[in-house]
């Protein structure tokens, strides 16, 4: 990029900026002239000038064509006007000038601004595109807050001053030479201590704004690094809470406030003196004309009538004059900008956009035909090399030869080291064919994890090069090494999305099918294009189907599930996937099949609980039944709350709800009741220390609620305790009735009478309630979906017995292999697919991220996957286990892919036809499992320790 | 089956029968109540212990895993404890107990087992008597055991 901002400008907008300078030019001309107008109104119809008699006419708009030495050439004869007409058409000429200058006006910002928007959509996005041809070694010193407060902020002002750019010198600096001019027709000698004034102005005051760019300069600086330090806290907060370190970066954070209070208010000050400078030296000329001036006319020296006449043209001097050091401040200050951002972007090693461009015929069909393997792993940063390739045949078409097939990946005299310049692995120089399964072990840090790492292009060689099919992998296109390649590793990064976003990532290398547009989308599309190549940008399309079927086995997205499906089974995901979908709550609206089939599902739970001899497992809600295993509120309300009213805090406040109760004489015995589990609870918690656990046993009441039950129970104890309670207290004791669920609790006290007159007064309550409130309940009906519950309460419409050990885990287990007899699997797993992930897959647990990460690597089909140690937080049991599955899932493709596993579990080297031995940065030993295991080596210590 | 029919039966248990009526109460409150048919396995030899069984009702076998298959080493009956070994001991569980009818059971928490042995003195004076009980018990079956190797010698 360009150092100089002006040049920048220039060089992307030069036929714009020239294009509105005539036009602002152009727009000086009825400028102009409606400032002679209003004098031409007051001297001739107004005041009658040239109308002596009554009845006079003058012309109106004659137009005749100058032309030198010839005299001028009439054109229009004009209108022959009396003096009212004549006062109604001037008018009206300036009334038409006003509009017109007003459009002028209008077209002229409105250009600039786009002018400027469309510079800084190019910067920004320039500025990304650098981001993403990195070398892998810049990322480590670059603070990603950082960087986008650059991207967003910094940069912001650069897009206002775009379109002043050339545009305001040229008109400012021309309105002060005229008016300076002016004044020196009038008299040399004042013109020129104008003029003198002038340039002291002009040299002074850039002079005095150089520390303002210093401090703006800071000011930017700071700024960035306290986004910096506020992204590392957003980050880090799980690290400040653990070490209680908060106050720590807080007194960070006002020290840094501090210093950018202080830059700010230096700023401030520096600014308001260097304009009252300049405002000093402004004033200082009309002096010098009062004072020198009056000097000489009193004197006789001067005529009066110049001097007044040099005094009033100077009022046209300081303002353009003003404004031209202003830009001048701007400009100064937006270059500083400008350089402060570029310098951040410069890398050495930049990777070659060549290497990044989509291949010229990735034009959709040929694609899925040649079974291009699809790539962009986890590496979707890391890419190809320093530019200067060298190039024997067209690179077209070697790469495209290359797409078809790779060719054995090979290390070739590899040697790495880290930042500090410490060798992790020397002269490694290893061959892998494929089809090929490799181990690599060691020890940590051997060596081994490193190379992994270079395969995967994360890390550069010092020396040596690793090579695909014969050719370095860093001059190769990305289209080719990022799709024949596969990484992943234990460090694994998630975008913000839907799982299932994030399990296709890595397909989406081009847009495979364009969206189809229509009516004003297609308009809006066109005008999408046409924005982006005006402002340098791609016109991709974000909308387009980018994922590459092919290359996860589908043909296209119908029956891309099973592919998706095996591979969440080998990584043994799809159980995490299933419960996240079963905790969902879905609109019923959107997917009603699926609904209905739920609700069907109910009835075949029931056979299915029964056939296996578990029928109490789940006691479903049944309109005319006591459901024992819900709280009392529930059986009461038999309904999901939806609107704030059918809260369980509001309830008690319901007037509808508190009328059904007391007259029915509920409220009488509900009060009873709590009262009597009031006594229960007091008796059992009064003595224990509010911390204990045993209050986690106790759902309807917390620790600090017991004085206050005790305080009621004092009160309240004896004969006709409720007609003694206020309504507040009657509420207390209830509401502790509200939660109780006898088979869980077991106080005894409810009676098979209470249970029917709950049920009765269940019905009444559903029966008379009003119109406006039945929209804040979901009543419980077997036979139809609640949208307010989740999938699992739906399915089990009912609640699961406290009696039975494991019963939640039991329910699980049938209700997910029912879901699969009853086909719904699918419909059901698609639904935990759209989980959010959260930012960076932090939503997720640290298992099923690594899960979900060797997912991702799995469903692209590519000649070479490279896992490096993918599983550390899982046990060596369930590695062990997914290793296979998923070397059994790569085998039985069929194809010629090959495995290399950097394995933590040494065990499991058998599995592999070939093991790669590292110590120390060294590749000692490369051979056949079984073969290494006879020998007296390196291997067989490992093994052995 | 009511709280206060569990403090009742908890009453009967030797290891509780010390304790006093209120507390028992809350250990029944704060335990679940869990039911088995005949068959179903309270715990797996190997599982990692989280509670120990009160046995209200019904009969289970204590099943340890050998090279021949399981040993039935002991019968538990109602009113005694199951389990607590793994608890006190931090082991995974050392033996199989599957109900051979209905079982009853307060199922306690590892962690409120724990928290009642040192809020209650007198449970854990109580434990310890069951374990050295169990202990003197096995160490005269092993004696026996040995002299009858002897003899067959």
């Amino acid at each position: 990029m360009e150092k100089s901002l002006t040049r920048y400008i220039w060089n992307h907008t030069r036929r714009q900026q020239i294009y509105i300078l005539i036009v602002v030019l152009v727009s000086m001309i009825p400028y102009f002239m409606s400032f002679d107008l209003p004098k031409r109104i007051v001297n001739g119809p107004i005041q009658g000038d040239g109308f002596g008699e009554p009845g006079a006419r003058q012309i109106f708009g004659a137009i005749s064509l100058p032309i030198p030495g010839f005299g001028s050439v009439p054109i229009f004869g004009g209108l022959e006007l009396t003096r009212m007409e004549m006062l109604y058409a001037l008018s009206m000429v300036f009334l038409g000038l006003v509009v017109v200058n007003g459009l002028f006006k209008l077209y002229i910002n409105t250009y600039k601004g786009r002018l400027g928007e469309r510079l800084l959509r190019r910067i920004r996005y320039q500025l990304i595109d650098r981001i993403l041809r990195f070398p892998p070694a810049q990322f480590k010193r670059m603070k990603g807050s950082e960087v986008s407060s650059m991207v967003k902020d910094e940069v912001e002002p650069l897009g206002g001053f775009t379109g002043d750019a050339f545009v305001q010198p040229v008109l400012l600096g021309g309105q002060a030479l005229t008016a300076l001019t002016f004044i020196l027709l009038q008299n040399v000698w004042l013109g020129a201590i104008a003029a003198f004034m002038v340039g002291i102005q002009a040299v002074i005051i850039p002079r005095m704004r150089r520390r303002l760019l210093v401090l703006g300069r800071e000011r930017q600086i700071t700024a960035r690094e306290l986004a910096g330090r506020v992204g590392e806290i957003v980050d880090g907060i799980g690290t400040i809470h653990a070490y209680d370190t908060s106050n720590y970066e807080r007194a960070d954070i006002a020290h840094r406030l501090g210093r950018i209070f202080k830059i700010r208010y230096d700023l401030y000050q520096w600014k308001f003196m260097v304009k009252f400078i300049n405002n000093f030296l402004a004033q200082l000329t009309p002096f010098l004309f009062y004072c020198i001036g009056g000097y000489l006319a009193l004197k006789g020296s001067l005529d009066i009538g110049q001097l007044v006449a040099v005094i009033s043209a100077y009022k046209d001097l300081p303002g353009p004059l003003k404004e031209l050091i202003d830009w001048d401040q701007t400009r100064q200050d937006v270059q500083v900008k400008f350089v402060q951002v570029v310098e951040q972007f410069e890398a050495e090693n930049m990777i070659d956009p060549a290497l990044q461009a989509l291949p010229a015929p990735v034009a959709a069909a040929g694609m899925a035909a040649a079974g291009i393997a699809a790539a962009g792993a986890t590496a979707g940063l890391a890419k190809p090399p320093p530019a200067a390739m060298h190039k024997e045949a067209s690179p077209e078409e070697e790469a495209e030869a290359m797409r078809e097939s790779a060719g054995p990946l090979a290390a070739v005299n590899l040697t790495l080291s880290d930042d500090s310049g410490a060798r992790l692995a020397e002269r490694v120089s290893v061959e892998i064919q494929p089809g090929e399964t490799v181990a690599i072990i060691g020890a940590a840090a051997s060596g081994g994890d490193a190379v992994a790492e270079a395969f995967a292009r994360l890390i550069w060689p010092e020396s040596g090069r690793i090579t695909l099919g014969g050719k370095d992998i860093l001059e190769l296109p990305e289209s080719v090494v990022g799709r024949r390649i596969t990484y992943a590793a234990s460090d694994c990064f998630f975008f913000y999305g839907s799982l299932r976003d994030n399990l296709l990532y890595g397909l989406k290398h081009a847009p495979l099918a364009e969206a189809h547009y229509e009516g004003s989308l297609l308009a809006h599309r066109k005008w999408e294009i046409n924005e982006a190549r005006l402002a340098g940008n791609p016109h991709h399309d974000i909308n387009s189907d980018w994922i590459d079927y092919s290359a996860a086995g589908a043909t296209h997205a119908d029956d891309l599930f099973a592919s998706i499906l095996t591979v969440l089974d080998a990584v043994q995901l799809s159980k995490d996937i299933l419960d996240l979908a079963l905790r969902t709550t879905i609109d019923p609206q959107s997917r009603p099949e699926l609904a209905e089939r739920i609700v069907e599902m109910r009835s075949a739970l029931t056979g299915e609980l029964e056939e296996a001899g578990l029928s109490g497992l789940v006691v479903p809600f049944e309109p005319g039944a006591y459901n024992p295993e819900a709280t009392v509120g529930e059986n009461l309300l038999f309904g999901t709350a939806i609107g704030p009213r059918m809260m369980p805090q509001a309830l008690a406040k319901n007037t509808y709800f508190r009328q059904v109760i007391d007259q029915s004489g509920l409220d009488r015995i509900l009060f009873d009741m709590g009262y009597q589990i009031a006594e229960n609870a007091v008796e059992l918690f009064a003595d224990l220390p509010p911390d204990h656990p045993f209050f986690q046993q106790l759902t309807f009441m917390s620790a600090d609620d017991i004085p206050l039950y005790q305080g009621l129970l004092q009160k309240l104890r004896g004969a006709n305790g409720f007609e003694r309670a206020s309504e507040t207290e009657r509420g207390q004791m209830i509401r502790l009735s509200f939660q109780y669920i006898e088979p869980r609790h077991r106080f005894g006290l409810l009676t098979r009478e209470l249970m029917d007159k709950i049920i009765a007064v269940r019905q009444t309550f559903h029966e008379n309630m009003p119109e406006d409130m039945r929209e804040e309940i979901e009543r419980y009906d077997p036979e139809r979906y609640l949208a307010s519950a989740t999938l699992m309460d739906n399915v089990l419409f009912g609640r699961i017995s406290n009696k039975h050990a494991d019963g939640q885990k039991r329910i699980r287990a049938i209700v997910s292999s029912l879901l699969n007899t009853m086909g719904l699997l699918e419909q059901v797993l698609d639904i935990g697919m759209d989980f959010n992930v959260g930012a960076g897959g932090k939503r997720l647990t640290i298992v099923q991220r690594q899960k979900l990460n060797l997912a991702r690597a799995m469903i692209r089909r590519s000649d070479f996957y490279i896992f490096n140690r993918p599983l550390p937080g899982l046990d060596n049991r369930l590695q062990d286990e997914i290793l296979r599955d998923v070397m059994k899932l790569v085998r039985g493709s069929g194809e010629h892919q090959a495995i290399i596993w950097v394995l933590s579990n040494l065990a499991s080297a058998s599995l592999f036809e070939r093991v790669l031995v590292f110590d120390r940065g060294l590749l000692v030993e490369d051979g056949h499992h079984a073969e290494l295991g006879r020998k007296n080596g390196v291997f067989k210590q490992l093994v052995a320790s | 089956m009511l709280l206060k029919d569990e403090v009742q039966m908890l009453r009967r248990v030797p290891l509780f029968s010390g304790v006093e009526p209120g507390k028992l109460k809350l250990l029944a409150f704060t335990s679940d109540r869990v039911s088995y048919s005949v068959g179903e396995t309270l715990f797996h030899q190997g599982d990692i212990g989280d509670a120990a069984y009160v046995v209200l009702d019904g009969k289970a076998d204590i099943l340890v895993e050998s090279s021949t298959g399981p040993i039935k080493v002991a019968e538990v009956e109602r009113n005694s404890i199951v389990g607590e070994i793994a608890i006190l001991c931090d082991v995974s569980r050392t033996a199989t107990v599957t109900a051979t009818t209905g079982v009853e059971a307060l199922r306690i928490r590892k962690d409120h087992f724990l928290k009642l042995l040192t809020d209650f003195p007198e449970i854990t004076i109580q434990i310890m008597r069951v374990l050295a009980d169990r202990l003197s018990h096995t160490t005269s079956e092993l004696t026996e055991a040995r002299s009858r190797v002897r003899q067959l010698e």
